[in-house]
């Protein structure tokens, strides 16, 4: 059920160049499904931010959200303290589907902000019993964050535009190199790098999660739209049908 | 404490109602509170066929208030009335539709073919969204082309018809007296300022469309003033609307002449916003004197 909620932060931390992890205690925490966001106020914004949920601890009724600093809001974010509250509209969106499918291996491809979902995706595959292998993409050595975190989930391999870490590239340079079979891959990362991937993986099952300027941020102001594949006169929106989408049903760019 | 006004065709238990394009067709905000709290309901436009609206971003932030660019998608009038009205009928809240169009003929084809819907109270004939090519605000600046459209719909119309006027013109109370002429019900004030937002970065407009729609508390000064303006000159029913955020805003838009009044954006910054502004709203008439909202209405005017 969506509501809204002042939540305190329990934990703030920077955890790479300009990122920050972000732990807030929430009754709902147990419901939030990986893939979902939460809609975040921003004292003296007129409009709130999405920021991805990253991890659910369960037991202690939390959940984390990793984001890095864009513009003002992202800014004054960051500038937040343990036992600060937070205004938040939560759960929103839909979330990878995992109880629907069939699986063995999965492949996780995230890109800058869009890594930070997939880890809590790749925590609730591995107990599942999920193979799961990680492709990261970031900026550079400074912005990398959460390999450990991903090492323990599976094989793990880290991309850099600039070449200080990993391999110089794209995560599609990577993915050409893994020549392990996959039922499923699970990408979340800036618009034409989801359109590398899609492209790339075109003959495999996906699910891709997008991102779009929102209004409302729960369905009923049409901001967030998205084409549809199959008819490019008809739209969803991200904010309500996505922002987990199946790779082939949303037309890219 | 009263709250309640009595409208054509709309009788409200209290004056507070969401705006349309703020509220979709009532689904969502059902899920964080009851409808049946709100003084009325104004949904999303409705146009002949269904319309995709414009490429995206459609929206950005300014500084206390936002641009919007949607382009009036909606599934077109036929599905709003089989689709999305049916689920209102349950709550005790006259519903609002919101008429669109780009040609005379289109908005007389929505509203008659609204005429068959058991579930709307009164039409709010928009002729100011500012975020179509052909059409929209066209008919909402020049007087003449006002008058046409609203002759035509309350020729066409069962229901009461609200004229929802566009800031984007000189003198207001010439297009408010336009309408009334030709036999308008009542006018709804005011609809987006259109605007623009540059990002420094990408050296071009945030919104695809270039240009879009400002709403939020930076249009309130203008929409009080233009509602004073035409209560000067009117005897009208005025639902008022722009950057509404507290019960005292309403209180303002009430001074200013409003009857009623709309709240659009602040939804999105709080889904709560209207029921919150009609729990407090008793308490801010009280504090600053009124016994009831129709004690308060119009009583901003200042007679030399
Ligand atoms: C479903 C979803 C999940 C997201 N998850 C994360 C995450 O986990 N971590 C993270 O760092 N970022 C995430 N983002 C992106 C994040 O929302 C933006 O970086 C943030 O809104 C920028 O706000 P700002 O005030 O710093 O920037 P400004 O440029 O000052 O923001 C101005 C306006 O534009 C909007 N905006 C700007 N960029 C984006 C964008 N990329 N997407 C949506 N709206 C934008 C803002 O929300 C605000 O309304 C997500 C976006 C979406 C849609
Ligand atoms: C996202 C958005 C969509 C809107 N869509 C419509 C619409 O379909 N029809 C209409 O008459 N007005 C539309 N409006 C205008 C509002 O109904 C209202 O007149 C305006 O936003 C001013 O009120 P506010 O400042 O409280 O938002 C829209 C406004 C916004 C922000
Ligand atoms: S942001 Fe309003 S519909 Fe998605």
């Amino acid at each position: 059920m969506i509501t809204k909620k002042r939540l305190e932060i329990i934990s703030h931390l920077q955890i790479a160049e300009a990122t920050f992890e972000v732990t807030v205690k929430s009754d709902f925490a147990a419901e939030l499904k990986p893939g979902q966001f939460v809609h975040i106020l921003v004292p003296g914004h007129m409009l709130r931010r999405p920021i991805s949920i990253a991890n659910v601890d369960r037991e202690q009724k939390t959940f984390t959200m990793i984001f890095k600093i864009f513009g003002e809001g992202t800014k004054k974010l960051s500038e937040c303290r343990s036992g600060d509250y937070l205004d938040i509209i939560l759960p929103c969106g839909s979330h990878y589907p995992i109880e629907e499918l069939e699986l063995e291996h999965a492949l996780l491809v995230g890109g800058g902000i869009g890594v930070p979902p997939l880890y809590y995706l790749g925590q609730q595959l591995k107990e599942k019993g999920v193979k799961v292998t990680s492709v990261l993409g970031f900026q550079g050595k400074s912005h990398v964050f959460y390999e450990e975190k991903f090492q323990q989930l599976g094989d793990t391999y880290i991309a850099t535009n600039d070449g200080t870490y990993g391999k110089k590239g794209f995560v599609t340079d990577i993915i050409k190199e893994l020549d392990q079979p996959m039922d499923y891959y699970f990408s979340c990362g800036p618009t034409p790098m989801l359109q590398a991937v899609t492209t790339l993986l075109a003959n495999e099952k996906g699910y891709i999660s997008l991102e779009e300027r929102m209004g409302c941020g729960v369905g009923t102001c049409y901001a967030c739209v998205v084409p549809l594949k199959n008819d490019p006169t008809k739209n969803k929106k991200i904010c309500k049908d996505g922002p987990v989408f199946y790779a082939n049903e949303v037309l890219l760019g | 404490m009263n709250l309640a006004v009595q409208l054509p065709g709309l009788t409200l238990k209290n004056p507070v109602m969401p705006a349309s394009g703020c509220f979709g067709f009532g689904k969502e905000y059902s899920e964080f509170y009851d409808l049946n709290t709100l003084g009325a309901i104004i949904v999303k436009a409705a146009t002949g066929e269904a319309r995709y609206g414009n490429p995206t971003p459609r929206v950005a932030e300014t500084s206390s208030g936002m641009l919007n660019a949607i382009g009036l998608q909606n599934p077109g009038v036929e599905k709003i009335i089989t689709d999305e009205l049916p689920f209102l009928r349950p709550f005790d809240t006259p519903v609002i539709a919101n008429v669109a169009g780009s040609t005379v003929e289109e908005y007389v084809h929505v509203a008659t073919t609204l005429n068959k819907s058991q579930d709307i109270a009164a039409l709010e004939l928009n002729i100011s969204c500012p975020n179509v090519k052909e059409g929209g605000v066209q008919f909402g600046t020049n007087p003449e082309l006002a008058k046409e459209v609203t002759y035509k719909v309350k020729e066409a119309s069962n229901f009461p018809v609200y004229v929802k006027l566009s800031p984007n013109v000189s003198n207001i109370t010439t297009m408010a007296k336009a309408v009334v002429d030709v036999g308008a019900d009542g006018l709804s004030m005011i609809n987006t300022l259109t605007g623009m937002q540059i990002n420094l970065k990408k050296r071009a407009p945030i919104i695809a469309n270039k240009t879009g729609g400002l709403s939020g508390p930076a249009i309130k000064p203008i929409a009080i003033r233009m509602i004073y303006e035409v209560r000067q000159a009117l005897d009208v029913p005025i639902i008022g609307m722009g950057g509404i955020t507290t019960a005292e805003d309403v209180v303002e838009f009430l001074l200013a002449g409003a009857n009623a009044v709309a709240v659009g954006t602040a939804n999105f910054q709080n889904p709560y916003a209207c029921p919150e502004i009609i729990e407090q709203l008793p308490q801010v008439l009280s504090e600053y004197g009124f016994s009831s909202v129709a004690d308060a209405i119009g009583k901003g005017h200042v007679h030399e």
